[in-house]
């Protein structure tokens, strides 16, 4: 450390005085000075993980709450509350004492509540920031691994979400337990034991609350806690991205220092967050468990749905034919040691999709990077029309996704739209196949389209409205040439050009290297290239604006191999 | 006894044996039989009622039912579906149907109580089956306590597989549902049990008492007057209401706000 000097800092204020204390003994001005100075950029779509985050915090503040009242025990009791229409009622400790928090806890309703909505909110904003991250290709080089590491959070959150869903034993979330349960026993050969491991015996028994709960406040959360640190650590480490702009580069960030502005934006949102989050927890119910009524393995109820990010399995579930023709799913295998039950009914629609989604997610970045060989550092966003490819397989994604979300919902599409819900799953199964497909196409080309038009405006300008007649009797429309600033961010980005297959160091081409190509020229082969310099100074040579416009049909050069 | 042994050969005797059979399982079957009917009615019609009833049968009825109610290719028998049938269907206005579908429909009622009650006469007189209820079964059970805890027991294991724990109604196969019981009357929730209507089982008096289908209604009529103790309740439809409205109200307000924190420099 330093070398003491001869006169010492005196603070002349008491503040200062202490302020000096602390300072010299834990140095939080470096950290501050360090801190304070980190630069993030601003746009509204990087707001999305602050969501998350702030509703996480909520997350902890209002389930310490819930602990002080809930009572994970699965002994029998019979219900003596303030709700007339269950007293008396023979249930469990753990729903008892959720209904006591709803109805017999000061504060308790609204806390429930509170903890509920911005449960369903979180999940919701970490999706949101992975789509944002994942369309504007911010997972590139160098971040790759903080891409990985929010996927893990994205996992941890549906257990975070689920263990909690189930913790109050009502009708609902004991069906969706049971549903659980099967898919574990699915399993081949480990199934029926991790099962049994888990709940402590046959399904329901006495342990699995319990346990859910010490996983639910005690392990995702530290889980999540460590990560949410890992993944804000190498934020710092990478710095944030920037979206593409005059005087922006790689190398470069702009936007506010955190100190003072950006701090105290962030820390408002913070408040506006929990505010919207109260405002629709005072006023919206959500999950009514006393409507539901205790666990019981034998009542299910119609309209049983879990909370929304499970949803796309359970949709998954309810997709699956238990037959293909009059061909059985469900297959009982003969062993020396007797028959083995193999149910791909349950195990392709339960692991299959989930399984898919989440490798893709979490391989996208290498694949992304072996596709187009391009291994650079990356800190600029794309717009997601000037990576058609890229925006076409997430925009893909998206819809396989929704289209088991929307089967999870398939009951509520038939009684609200007064279809048949035997049609409804028909029409999912084809979408399920074809939906992915179609999106895939007509998403890359919106995108080509947009990025035409770009091309088009920077070109030949924004059309003013203004029709002028010519001396001659002829009417054009008078196009406003674009201000600088506007223009760069229309011509300032990279296009990928499909890449052949390349010789490795022996001079062959290998097989991989040969399908990558052949993908490459898949993505790649429609491409839309950035107006050139000297396109530009083609296209202003022409002081006529009718002769711009009729050059436009050939000069719109756009790139096709 | 001496001269019925002696008689055991008699020609007769086989004719006897199977008559006396025949008489005590019918006897049986009877008795059996009149257990399950739905014993919570006393109402009398008189002949006016059914000779008016008659006429608006035939009026409104019969081109689906036929003529004295014997059925026909587009509608059913009507013999002995019992005045709380038509009560019920005629009633909540499902009869008379619009067109032919997956389920009746409820529609505006077209039939004053008079007029139902003369339909059910007629119906009713055309063979026996469950007649309107009385009205002692309708009142909630008040000297039982917990009668509506009883009654929300029953409801989860009979009826809240179609109907929705919350009673807000669900999906069936091909276009059919069971519906919201929502506002609908003590009466009709009754009807409903003993009679069956569209889908829905019959829950004769041996499967669900008269007093355990009071507990029901008490139930039902309860968790309509409790109200939502949390708020607005999004159509009672569970989670996808609530991530829909997360998605869509909650994400909406947020990125509004993300947007205005963030307008000055972009």
């Amino acid at each position: 450390m330093s070398v003491p000097s001869a006169t010492p800092y005196e603070a002349k204020t008491r503040l200062g005085r202490i302020t000096n204390f602390v300072d010299s003994r834990v140095s939080g001005s470096a950290m501050v000075k360090e801190f304070g100075r980190k630069v993030f950029p601003d746009h509204w779509s990087f707001m999305f993980g602050e969501v998350a985050l702030y509703c996480f915090v909520i997350l902890l503040m209002t389930g310490t709450f819930l602990t002080f009242f809930f009572d994970p025990s699965m002994a029998e009791t019979h219900y003596q509350g303030s709700y007339v229409p269950l007293r008396g009622v023979e249930m469990s400790v753990a729903y008892e004492s959720s209904l006591n928090i709803s109805f017999d806890v000061r504060g308790g309703l609204f806390m429930r509540q509170v903890h509920h909505w911005s449960a369903l909110l979180f999940v919701a904003a970490v999706s949101v920031h992975m789509l944002r991250v994942f369309f504007t290709g911010a997972f590139r080089k160098p971040r790759e691994l903080n891409w990985v590491v929010g996927g893990v959070l994205l996992i941890l959150s549906l257990a975070a979400g689920f263990t909690g869903y189930s913790l109050p034993d009502d009708l609902l979330s004991g069906n969706g337990l049971r549903i659980i349960d099967g898919v574990i026993k699915s399993v081949p050969v480990v199934g029926t034991y991790i099962s049994f491991f888990l709940f402590g015996g046959e399904f329901p028994g006495t342990a699995i609350i319990g346990r859910l709960y010490m996983l639910h406040i005690l392990l995702v959360p530290a889980l999540i806690l460590l990560m949410i640190a890992i993944h804000l650590f190498m934020v710092v480490i990478h710095k944030h991205t920037q979206f593409r702009g005059p005087g922006r580069t790689n190398n470069n960030v702009v936007g506010y220092p955190v100190g003072p502005v950006y701090a105290a934006k962030a820390g408002g949102f913070f408040f506006i967050v929990f505010g919207v989050i109260a405002i629709i927890a005072g006023f919206f119910t959500i999950n009514p468990i006393w409507n539901y009524g205790p666990y019981d393995p034998s009542p299910v109820s119609a309209g049983t749905q879990p909370d929304w990010y499970i949803g796309w399995v359970d949709g998954a579930l309810r997709l699956m034919p238990g037959y293909l023709g009059g061909f059985p799913l469900e297959w009982v295998i003969p062993f020396p040691w007797g028959d083995n039950t193999l149910s791909l009914n349950v195990l392709l629609p339960a692991l299959g999709p989930a399984g898919l989604v989440f490798t893709l997610l979490f391989t996208w970045p290498w694949i992304e990077a072996w596709l187009t060989k391009d291994k650079r550092v990356h800190n600029l966003l794309d717009r997601p029309r000037n990576a058609p490819y890229r925006t076409a397989v997430g925009v893909a994604g998206v819809v396989f996704y929704c289209v088991m979300w929307a089967a999870a919902s398939s009951d509520l599409i038939a009684t609200h739209f007064h279809v048949s819900l035997n049609d409804v799953t028909y029409w999912l199964r084809v979408l399920f196949f074809v939906g992915p497909i179609l999106a895939f196409i007509i998403a890359r080309r919106i995108a080509l389209a947009l990025q035409r038009k770009d091309r088009e405006i920077v070109l030949h300008g924004v059309e003013s409205g203004r029709i002028v007649r010519l001396p001659h009797g002829e009417y054009i429309e008078v196009h406003e040439p674009l201000d600088e600033y506007k223009r760069y961010r229309l011509v300032d980005f990279e296009s990928y050009k499909a890449l052949p297959a390349q010789p490795d160091a022996n001079g062959k081409v290998s097989g991989k290297e040969k399908r990558r190509a052949k993908l490459s020229r898949f993505f790649f082969e429609d491409r839309v290239a950035p107006v050139t310099p000297s396109e530009l100074e083609n296209a202003h040579h022409h002081e006529s604006p009718a002769e711009v416009e009729a050059k436009a049909d050939d000069s719109a050069s756009i790139e096709q191999r | 006894m001496k001269a019925l042994s002696q008689r055991r050969r008699h020609p007769l005797a086989a004719v006897a044996l199977l008559l006396l059979g025949l008489l005590v399982t019918g006897g049986l079957y009877a008795m059996a039989n009149g257990a399950n009917q739905a014993q919570a009615a006393t109402t009398t019609y008189t002949a006016d009622d059914v000779s008016e009833g008659e006429k608006l049968f035939v009026a409104n009825c019969a081109t689906c039912h036929g003529i004295e109610a014997s059925g026909t290719e587009n509608g059913p028998s009507l013999v002995g579906v019992g005045a709380a049938s038509v009560d019920f269907q005629v009633g909540t206005g499902r009869m008379p149907m619009a067109m032919q579908g997956p389920q009746a429909q409820q529609k505006p009622v077209q039939f004053d109580e008079d007029q139902t009650a003369d339909l059910a006469a007629y119906v009713s007189s055309l063979g026996a089956g469950p007649a309107v209820p009385d009205s002692e079964y309708l009142e909630p059970d008040t000297a039982d306590a917990e009668a509506s805890a009883e009654g929300g027991e029953l409801f989860r294991v009979n009826c809240a597989m179609c109907h929705n724990a919350a009673a807000a109604g669900g999906a069936l196969t091909r276009g059919k549902f069971a519906p919201s019981l929502e506002g609908v009357s003590e009466k009709h929730i009754y009807e409903a049990m003993v009679t069956g209507p569209q889908n829905m089982p019959v829950f004769n008096d041996t499967n669900i008492s008269p007093e355990e289908k009071q507990d029901i209604i008490t139930f039902l009529k309860d968790i309509e007057s409790e109200g939502s103790p949390g708020g607005a309740k999004l159509g009672s439809l569970g989670p996808v209401s609530e991530g829909l409205f997360i998605w869509t109200a909650g994400l909406g307000i947020i990125i509004a706000f993300t947007i205005w924190l963030t307008a000055r420099s972009s």
